[in-house]
C-alpha cells in the first residue's frame, strides 16, 4: 500500500490548470498546422493563421488561449494500492481554486443551474475517478469551454439504425452546430453503454492524442470516414466556409444492451486543452 | 482589404457595412453577456434609465479573463451570440447598432437589424490572447458583482472583425459556405 497525501494532487492540479489553459497540446497545434497547409479556401487560410498566432502568443506570454477557461474537468485514475490521505474532493477543488486564482483564469461556474450565482473561484471541479490496478495515480486536467459543450448531443438510436444511423447523427450534430462551437472542432464520439456512459465515453474521447487512431481497425476506419465527411460539409474555420471544419474524430465504444444503441457527440473547439501527469 | 471603422456606428453607417466585409474597429465599445443582457432588458422593459447610453452603441459579447499585473485586460475573445438572441431585438430598438460575437443569430434578431439598421460582426472565437492586444483601455461600468460578466467600457484600436450579417440580412455563414462548396464542385 502506497500512501499519498491529497495535497500532492492540489499542487499538481493548480499547476496543470494554468499550463492547460495557456499551452495548447502540441498534437493539436500540429493538426491545425497540417490543416492550414492543405486548406484551399483563402478566407479559411487567414483564420487558421490567426488561430496559430494566438496559440503562440498564449504559450509565449503564459496567458489563456481563450477567455473561456472552462469548467475544470479532472480525471483521476487511482491505483488500487494507493491510500489517499485527506479529503480528496476538497483537495481537488483547492487545486482548481488556486490555479484559477493565481493563473488569472476566468471563473465561469455558477453554484446552481437555475439560481445562477457565480461561485467566484471556478469550483467545484467536474471530478471523474476510476480505480485501476497498481500504485500510481494518473491525473488529467481538461478545462472545457461551453461554446462547444452547448453544441453536444446524445441520441438513443435503435440497433437497426446501425453504423449508418451513427454516421447520420454525428454529421447532423456537426452541421447544426455550424459556426457556434468555434470550428475547426474536435469531435468526441461515445457509442454503447448506457445513456450516461455514452456521454462519458464521448468526453473521454476528447482526451485522446489527435494522432492516435482507435485500436480497433473498424472504428479507426469509421473515424477517418467521418472526418472526411465532416470536412466535406463546407462549414470551415469559424463557419465562414472552407475545408477545415474538424481536426479529428475520436470514437470510444463499450458493450451495450441488446435493445439499444446509445451515441453521444461531445464537441470541442480548436482549443482542445488537457494536461496529464502520473504521480 | 480591411475597412477601417471609427466608432460609434450610426444607423446610417450601419447600412454601409456589408456581409463579408473584414473590418478594423476603433473607438469605444461595451461588453455584455447573458447576465448583463438580462438586467439591461429588465430595465428597458420597466422603462427605467440604463447605466450607459445604448444609442449607436456596439456591444461585444465577451467575458474576459482577469488582467495580470501590467495588462489592460486578460484574454478577450467572443462568446456564442445565440444566447443573446432573446434580448437583442429590444437592445437594437433601444439604439444598439453593432454586435460582436460569434455564431448564428435568430430570425427575430435579423429582422430587428433590418428594420432599425444594425450590423452583426464576428471576431475569431478562441483567439482571446490575440484580440486582447487591440484593447487599450478597460473599465467597469456596472454590474461588478457579475465578475467576468460585468459591463465594461473598452477603447479598442483596430479590433479585427468580419461583418457576418448586415442590415439587409445577408449572411456570411450561408454565402461563405455556399461559395466554398460551389468552388469544390467546379473542380
Amino acid at each position: 500500500m502506497r500512501e499519498v497525501s491529497v495535497s500532492v494532487l492540489t499542487d499538481a492540479i493548480a499547476r496543470l490548470a494554468v499550463e492547460a489553459n495557456c499551452v495548447l497540446p502540441h498534437d493539436v497545434m500540429a493538426r491545425i498546422e497540417a490543416a492550414r497547409a492543405s486548406e484551399p479556401w483563402e478566407t479559411a487560410q487567414g483564420i487558421l493563421d490567426k488561430i496559430l498566432e494566438n496559440d503562440r502568443i498564449a504559450e509565449r506570454d503564459t496567458v489563456p488561449i481563450c477567455q473561456d477557461t472552462g469548467v475544470c474537468c479532472v480525471f483521476l485514475k487511482i491505483g488500487q494500492d494507493v491510500h489517499l490521505k485527506g479529503d480528496l474532493k476538497e483537495a481537488v477543488d483547492e487545486g482548481v481554486r488556486r490555479g484559477y486564482r493565481d493563473g488569472y483564469l476566468r471563473k465561469s461556474v455558477v453554484a446552481d443551474p437555475l439560481k445562477r450565482v457565480n461561485t467566484g473561484d471556478n469550483t467545484p471541479a467536474m471530478l471523474y475517478t476510476e480505480l485501476v490496478p497498481g500504485d500510481r495515480i494518473e491525473l488529467t486536467v481538461a478545462p472545457k469551454g461551453f461554446g462547444s459543450e452547448n453544441m453536444s448531443r446524445l441520441a438513443m438510436l435503435k440497433p437497426s439504425d446501425g453504423v449508418e444511423g451513427v454516421k447520420a447523427f454525428v454529421l447532423k450534430t456537426v452541421e447544426e452546430a455550424g459556426p457556434n462551437p468555434c470550428p475547426p472542432i474536435v469531435v468526441g464520439v461515445g457509442i454503447g453503454g448506457t445513456f450516461d456512459k455514452a456521454a462519458y465515453l464521448a468526453k473521454k474521447a476528447l482526451m485522446r492524442d489527435l494522432n492516435a487512431r482507435s485500436d480497433d481497425p473498424f472504428y479507426a476506419a469509421l473515424e477517418a470516414e467521418l472526418l472526411e465527411k465532416i470536412n466535406a460539409l463546407g462549414v470551415g474555420p469559424q463557419g465562414f466556409g472552407g475545408r477545415t471544419t474538424a481536426l479529428a474524430v475520436n470514437i470510444e465504444r463499450m458493450p451495450t444492451h441488446i435493445a439499444g444503441l446509445p451515441v453521444a457527440v461531445n464537441i470541442n473547439c480548436h482549443v482542445t486543452r488537457h494536461r496529464t501527469v502520473v504521480l | 482589404m480591411e475597412k477601417h471603422i471609427q466608432l460609434p456606428i450610426t444607423r446610417e453607417t450601419a447600412r454601409t457595412i456589408h456581409s463579408g466585409d473584414a473590418c478594423l474597429l476603433s473607438g469605444v465599445i461595451y461588453t455584455a453577456r447573458d447576465a448583463a443582457h438580462k438586467r439591461l432588458c429588465e430595465l428597458l422593459e420597466a422603462g427605467r434609465p440604463l447605466p450607459f447610453d445604448l444609442k449607436d452603441a456596439t456591444i461585444y459579447y465577451v467575458g474576459p479573463t482577469p488582467a495580470k499585473p501590467g495588462q489592460v485586460i486578460g484574454s478577450a475573445g467572443p462568446t456564442t451570440s445565440y444566447r443573446m438572441d432573446a434580448y437583442s431585438p429590444a437592445m437594437i430598438e433601444a439604439g444598439e447598432t453593432g454586435m460582436i460575437g460569434k455564431g448564428k443569430r435568430s430570425p427575430a434578431v435579423i429582422e430587428a437589424m433590418k428594420r432599425h439598421g444594425a450590423v452583426y460582426f464576428a471576431a475569431i472565437g478562441g483567439a482571446g490572447a490575440l484580440l486582447s492586444s487591440c484593447i487599450r483601455e478597460a473599465e467597469i461600468v456596472c454590474y461588478e458583482d457579475l465578475g467576468a460578466e460585468a459591463v465594461r467600457r473598452l477603447r479598442v484600436e483596430n479590433l479585427p472583425v468580419v461583418c457576418v450579417i448586415d442590415s439587409e440580412g445577408n449572411n456570411l455563414y450561408e454565402t461563405g459556405r455556399n461559395a466554398y462548396l460551389a468552388s469544390c464542385s467546379r473542380e
